[in-house]
C-alpha cells in the first residue's frame, strides 16, 4: 500500500467525523473542550468559527456531525444503545452560558471601500454573505419581504423550538455591523435591482414556496386546508391563533413535525401525522419525531392521502388508501397498494407539509442566467456563482432545500467568491484551509489534552414539564444542559482532532502500542493490496469509508496499518511507546475566511 | 510506566472464545513496566494463549519470584490466583501448590536473575522433577531493576550500555532445560508473536514440566548497539527452526500441509502439536539433536528459536510419585487423616 501522506490537510480532518460532516467544518472537539473547561465564550471566538448562529443552530441544526460521530460507533456491541455525543446541544450551552461577547466579534468596518452588494432574503446564507463582507468594508443591504430578518429561522421554525430573543441577539449582532437592513421589501425583479448599480447581488431567498395536494375535494374545503411553512410563518407572526380540535398533518419531514407540534399547542387535542412511507425513511430528523411523539402525536405510516371529504364548503375529513414498501431486484423501493379499504379519518382541519421547492418568479428569464431543467439556476457548486458572473446564490435557493448549516456554509463561500469578484479576482482560485498539527506532549506522562476515556451512556436534554410546554406556542420546550450536565457530556468526546502521528524512522516494531490499543486499532504486518490488508489486521477494518494510516520504511520491511474507525484517540499508543515513534498531536483547520487572506496578492500560506 | 487508565471499551467486533470470554476479559491491570518493554509483549501473548484456549481463568494459578518479570502476573489473567513469591523460589512455592491441587494450570513467570542467579537451584530442581507447568523465563540479560547490570544470561563479549564487556560465560537456560529433563522446551522472541502465542499454547497443553526461554529486551539498559538481546541483534540472528500448531481436542484440523513438512505429536489429552518444519533436518523429538543443534547453531552467532524439543508421552511430578488423583482440597478427613493404625503400618513398613 501507498503511505499515507499525512501533508494532505483532508487526511486528519477527515479523522474528526464531526468537523468533516459539518457543511461549515465547525471544530466540535476543540468547542466541546472549551465548554467542558466553562470557557463559554470562548467558543464563540471568530477564529473557532463558530460564532455565527451558535444559540440558533445549537437549537435546531440538522447535525450532520451526530450521525458522523464516532463515538457512536465505538459504543457499538457494549452497553444499551450505541449514541453520538449531543454535539448541537452542547453547542447551545456555549450561547447561554456565555458571557458579553460582543468584544470579540468583527467590528464594522471604519470605512466603506466603496463596493455594493445586494442580498436577496434576510435568512441564514445572506446573513452569512453580510457578516463576512460588512467588516471588510463592503456596503451590504439585505432585502426581506417580512418585517424582521432571519428567514425561515424567524418563519418556519416553532418558537417552542427557538425563542425570539435568541434570533434578534444573533441577527442582531450582524445587522449591527452595518448592514443595511431593508424590510418589508420583497424584491420583484432581478433586473431592476442589477439596474441599480450593485456591484455583486446574492441570492438567499430560500425554498419559499409549500408543496400543495391536488386532490378531489381540496378547493371545495379550502378554508380548512393550508400549505405547512406558510402556516408555519402565519402562527411565527401572530396571524394565526387558533386550529381545529382534530388536525391531520400530511408528510414525514421536519416541517411536518413543527406542524404538528405547533397545532398542539394552538388548541389541537387529536393531532396526529400521516405520511406515505414507513417511519425508517421518513425525512424527519429521528430527534424531531421522538420530540412529537413525545407531545402524545401519533405517526402513522403507509398511509396514501386519496381525497379530501367535506360538507357544504366544511372539511370533515380524510381518505387513505393503505399501501406496502414493495422491493425490486435492485433494492428500489415502490408503495404497492395493500388492497384493504380506504380509510377514513375525521378532522377539522388539515396542514400539508409535502415538501417545498425553490421559486424564483422574480428571476426574469432574460436576466442573463441559465437556469436547469428543474428551474434552478445553473451554478458553479464552489464559487456558488451564477452564469452571470456578479450574480451568486446561496442557501436552499442554491441547490435546493437542505437546512441551515449548509446555508451558512455556502455565505462564507459566496462571501469569497464576491470579494474575489469585486476585485477583479478570478473567484475559482481560493486558498485551501490553513491546517496545523501541534503535538499534545507536555512532560513524560503529561497531555495537554483530557484523555480519560468514560463509559457513560448519552445525557438527555432535560424538558420543560409538558402540561405548561403545550400551553404556550412560545414556551421553550428544551431547557438545555446547564454547566455540570454540559461537562458530563463533553467528556464523552472522544478528542478525535488530538491525532495519532506515527513517524516510522523511530519505531523499533516492539510491539508496545499493538499490545496496549484497546480497540485493536493497529498492526504490524506485510505490505499488501488494501482490500487484503484490512482482511488480516488485528481486527478486520470492514468501514471503507475510514481510511487505514499506513506507515512504511520499518526496519522489518512491514508497515504499521492503523484502523482509523474506532480509535478512541486515548494516546496510549503514544504514552506505551519508548521512542517517541507516537505521537498525539492537535489537528486545527482554519476555514478560508473572504478578505485580504483570499487574494492574489496575499503572502502564500503555511502548508500543513 | 503508564498512568493513563486502560479504557474498557473494546472493538465492536472482538471475537469471544467458547466460554464467552472476549481476549480483553484476560488482561490484568495496566503495566508499570517501562513503555516498550518486552515483557508486555510476553503478557500480551499468555492473554492472547490463554483467550485462544479458552481456559476458564480461576483455573490458573500464576506464579512468580522477584525482578521486572515477576511483576508481570499482575498484567494479566487478573481473574487468575496469583502468587509473587521470594526471589528465585517461585519454582519451590509451586511444586508445593501443585502436590497440592493437581488440577490447576500451572504457569511459573520468571526472569533471567530469577532463575538463573539466585534460583538456579530451584529451577533446576522443578525441571529434573518433572512439575507440571509452564515456566517462562522473560530474559533480558540485565538486571532492569538496578540500572542495566549483566545478569547471568548475558553472552561472554556482548556490550553493556555503559560500554563494559561481559567477561563472563552467559548460561544457557534452554539447554539446562533439555539437560535436566524438561518434557517441553522451546526458545522465542517478544517481538514474534505468530511464534511465541503457538508455543505458549504448547506449554499450556503440555503434561509435564514445559520451559520457555522468551528472549525479551530491555528498552532501557539492553537494546543499544552491541547488546545481543536487542531488538535488532535478535531480529537478524534469529534461526526459527519450526513453526507451531496447537491442535485442542476441542478444534478440527483444517490446515493442510505438504508431505514430510510437518511433524506431529500427540499429547496425553488428545491435543496435536503440529510442527512446520523450517530447518528440513531438525528433529524436535530428539533431546540430544536439538541440544546439538542449539550450541552449534549459538556458536555461529545464531539464535535458535521454535519448539526445541518435546516428548510425546511425558510425565509429571504426580505420576513419579504415584500420588492420589484428587486433589487435597477434594478429599475428606478420613482421607487425610486415616489414624493411629494406619500411621503405624507405615513406620512398620518403614522399619
Amino acid at each position: 500500500m501507498k503511505p499515507t501522506d499525512i501533508g494532505v490537510p483532508d487526511y486528519f480532518h477527515k479523522v474528526v467525523d464531526c468537523q468533516w460532516a459539518c457543511p461549515a467544518h465547525t471544530p466540535v472537539p476543540e468547542y466541546i473542550r472549551r465548554i467542558a473547561q466553562g470557557r463559554f465564550s470562548g467558543c464563540l471566538h471568530d477564529q473557532l468559527g463558530v460564532e455565527r448562529f451558535p444559540g440558533i443552530l445549537g437549537r435546531t441544526c440538522d447535525r450532520p456531525c451526530e450521525p458522523a460521530c464516532r463515538r457512536g460507533r465505538v459504543e457499538e456491541n457494549q452497553g444499551e444503545k450505541p449514541e453520538p455525543v449531543a454535539i448541537c446541544r452542547l453547542k447551545r450551552v456555549a450561547a447561554d452560558y456565555k458571557e458579553d461577547i460582543r468584544d470579540r466579534l468583527p467590528k464594522p468596518a471604519a470605512k466603506e471601500n466603496g463596493k455594493r452588494v445586494a442580498c436577496v432574503g434576510a435568512g441564514p446564507a445572506s446573513l452569512t454573505v453580510a457578516r463576512d463582507l460588512a467588516p471588510l468594508g463592503y456596503h451590504v443591504t439585505v432585502f426581506d419581504a417580512d418585517p424582521r430578518a432571519g428567514g425561515m429561522i424567524r418563519t418556519q421554525i416553532p418558537k417552542f423550538r427557538l425563542p425570539e430573543s435568541v434570533i434578534d441577539e444573533e441577527v442582531g449582532y450582524i445587522l449591527d455591523l452595518g448592514v443595511d437592513f431593508r424590510p418589508n421589501h420583497r424584491v420583484e425583479s432581478l433586473k431592476q435591482l442589477l439596474g441599480q448599480g450593485y456591484d455583486a447581488v446574492f441570492v438567499g431567498s430560500g425554498a419559499p414556496r409549500g408543496r400543495d395536494l391536488e386532490l378531489p375535494g381540496r378547493s371545495e374545503a379550502a378554508k380548512h386546508i393550508h400549505v405547512g411553512i406558510e402556516w408555519l410563518a402565519s402562527v411565527s407572526f401572530g396571524h394565526i391563533t387558533r386550529v381545529g380540535r382534530r388536525v391531520i398533518v400530511l408528510g414525514g419531514g421536519n416541517t411536518a413535525m413543527d406542524c404538528c407540534r405547533s397545532a398542539r399547542r394552538l388548541g389541537g387535542e387529536d393531532v396526529k401525522v400521516v405520511v406515505r412511507s414507513g417511519f425508517e425513511e421518513m425525512k424527519a430528523s429521528p430527534w424531531e419525531k421522538e420530540d412529537a411523539m413525545h407531545e402524545g402525536i401519533p405517526i402513522l405510516n403507509f398511509l396514501v392521502p386519496v381525497a379530501f371529504t367535506h360538507d357544504e364548503g366544511r372539511l370533515t375529513g380524510m381518505d387513505f388508501e393503505q399501501v406496502k414498501a414493495v422491493y425490486d431486484d435492485r433494492g428500489r423501493r415502490s408503495l404497492v397498494p395493500t388492497g384493504e379499504p380506504v380509510q377514513h379519518f375525521e378532522c377539522d382541519e388539515v396542514l400539508v407539509a409535502v415538501g417545498q421547492e425553490n421559486a424564483f418568479p422574480w428571476i426574469e428569464r432574460d436576466a442573463g442566467l441559465e437556469f436547469d431543467q428543474w428551474g434552478m439556476p445553473v451554478l458553479d457548486s464552489i464559487t456558488l456563482q451564477s452564469t452571470k458572473p456578479g450574480v451568486f446564490f446561496g442557501g436552499d435557493a442554491a441547490l435546493g432545500p437542505k437546512n441551515i448549516i449548509w446555508a451558512v456554509a455556502h455565505g462564507h463561500d459566496a462571501a469569497i467568491s464576491i470579494d474575489k469578484y469585486c476585485r477583479g479576482e478570478d473567484v475559482a482560485l481560493r486558498p485551501a484551509p490553513l491546517t496545523n498539527l501541534v503535538s499534545q506532549k507536555m512532560g513524560i506522562h503529561e497531555w495537554i489534552y483530557d484523555n480519560q476515556i468514560v463509559p457513560d451512556a448519552r445525557n438527555r436534554v432535560p424538558l420543560k414539564e409538558l402540561t405548561i410546554a403545550l400551553k404556550d406556542l412560545r414556551q421553550e420546550v428544551e431547557l438545555g444542559f446547564d454547566p455540570e450536565l454540559a461537562w458530563k457530556e463533553a467528556q464523552r468526546c472522544l478528542n478525535c482532532d488530538v491525532q495519532t502521528v506515527f513517524a516510522p524512522k523511530l519505531c523499533i516494531e516492539c510491539d508496545a502500542c499493538v499490545d496496549i490499543c484497546p480497540m485493536d486499532c493497529i498492526t504490524f504486518t506485510a505490505d499488501g493490496e488494501e482490500a487484503e490488508v484490512r482482511a488480516r489486521l488485528m481486527a478486520p477494518a470492514s468501514d471503507l469509508s475510514q481510511d487505514l494510516y499506513v506507515g512504511a520504511g520499518l526496519a522489518t520491511g512491514r508497515i504499521m496499518a492503523k484502523d482509523e474507525d474506532v480509535c478512541l484517540h486515548c494516546g496510549l499508543c503514544a504514552e506505551r511507546c519508548p521512542t517517541g515513534a507516537w505521537d498525539m498531536k492537535k489537528f486545527t483547520l482554519e476555514m478560508t475566511h473572504a478578505g485580504p487572506g483570499c487574494r492574489e496578492s496575499a503572502a502564500p500560506r503555511r502548508a500543513a | 510506566m503508564t498512568y493513563l487508565t486502560k479504557p474498557k471499551l473494546h472493538h465492536p467486533e472482538l471475537p469471544a472464545n467458547a466460554l464467552g470470554f472476549t481476549r480483553r476479559d484476560y488482561e490484568g491491570t495496566i503495566s508499570t513496566l517501562c513503555a516498550g518493554c518486552g515483557h508486555d509483549s510476553i503478557s500480551a501473548a499468555i492473554i492472547q494463549a490463554c483467550w485462544e484456549l479458552a481456559i476458564e481463568p480461576h483455573r490458573v494459578a500464576k506464579l512468580s519470584g522477584i525482578g521486572c518479570s515477576s511483576k508481570t502476573p499482575t498484567y494479566f489473567l487478573d481473574k487468575s490466583h496469583g502468587f509473587n513469591s521470594v526471589h528465585g523460589r517461585m519454582p519451590s512455592v509451586l511444586t508445593g501448590a501443585n502436590l497440592a491441587n493437581r488440577d490447576l494450570i500451572y504457569l511459573g513467570v520468571s526472569g533471567d536473575g530469577d532463575s538463573a542467579s539466585i534460583g538456579l537451584g530451584q529451577f533446576a530442581h522443578s525441571m529434573r522433577r518433572g512439575v507440571n507447568m509452564t515456566y517462562i523465563v522473560e530474559n533480558n540479560g540485565v538486571y532492569g531493576l538496578t540500572k542495566g547490570q549483566f545478569s547471568a544470561t548475558a553472552d561472554r563479549g556482548s556490550k553493556s550500555k555503559r560500554g563494559a564487556l561481559n567477561t563472563e560465560e552467559g548460561i544457557d537456560l534452554a539447554i539446562l532445560a533439555l539437560q535436566l529433563g524438561a518434557t517441553y522446551v522451546a526458545r522465542s522472541f517478544s517481538g514474534d508473536k505468530a511464534q511465541l502465542v503457538p508455543l505458549i499454547k504448547g506449554a499450556l497443553t503440555h503434561p509435564g514440566a514445559a520451559f520457555l526461554d522468551v528472549i525479551s529486551p530491555c528498552v532501557a539498559f539492553n537494546n543499544h548497539e552491541g547488546s545481543t538481546r536487542s531488538y535488532d541483534y535478535v531480529r537478524n540472528h534469529n534461526e526459527a527452526v519450526n513453526r507451531l500448531d496447537v491442535i485442542t481436542v476441542r478444534k478440527e484440523i483444517t490446515a493442510e500441509y505438504p508431505p514430510g513438512s510437518v511433524q506431529e505429536v500427540r499429547q496425553h489429552d488428545g491435543s496435536m502439536l503440529h510442527l512446520r518444519k523450517l530447518a528440513e533436518d531438525y528433529d524436535a523429538s530428539s533431546r540430544i539433536a536439538a541440544m546439538s543443534h542449539v550450541q552449534s547453531r549459538y556458536a555461529h552467532g545464531e539464535i535458535v528459536t521454535g519448539l526445541l524439543y518435546v516428548e510425546a508421552d511425558a510425565d509429571d511430578l504426580h505420576a513419579n510419585l504415584g500420588t492420589t488423583a484428587v486433589p487435597l482440597n477434594g478429599l475428606g478427613e478420613k482421607e487425610l487423616c486415616p489414624g493411629q493404625a494406619a500411621l503405624d503400618r507405615l513406620n512398620a513398613s518403614l522399619r
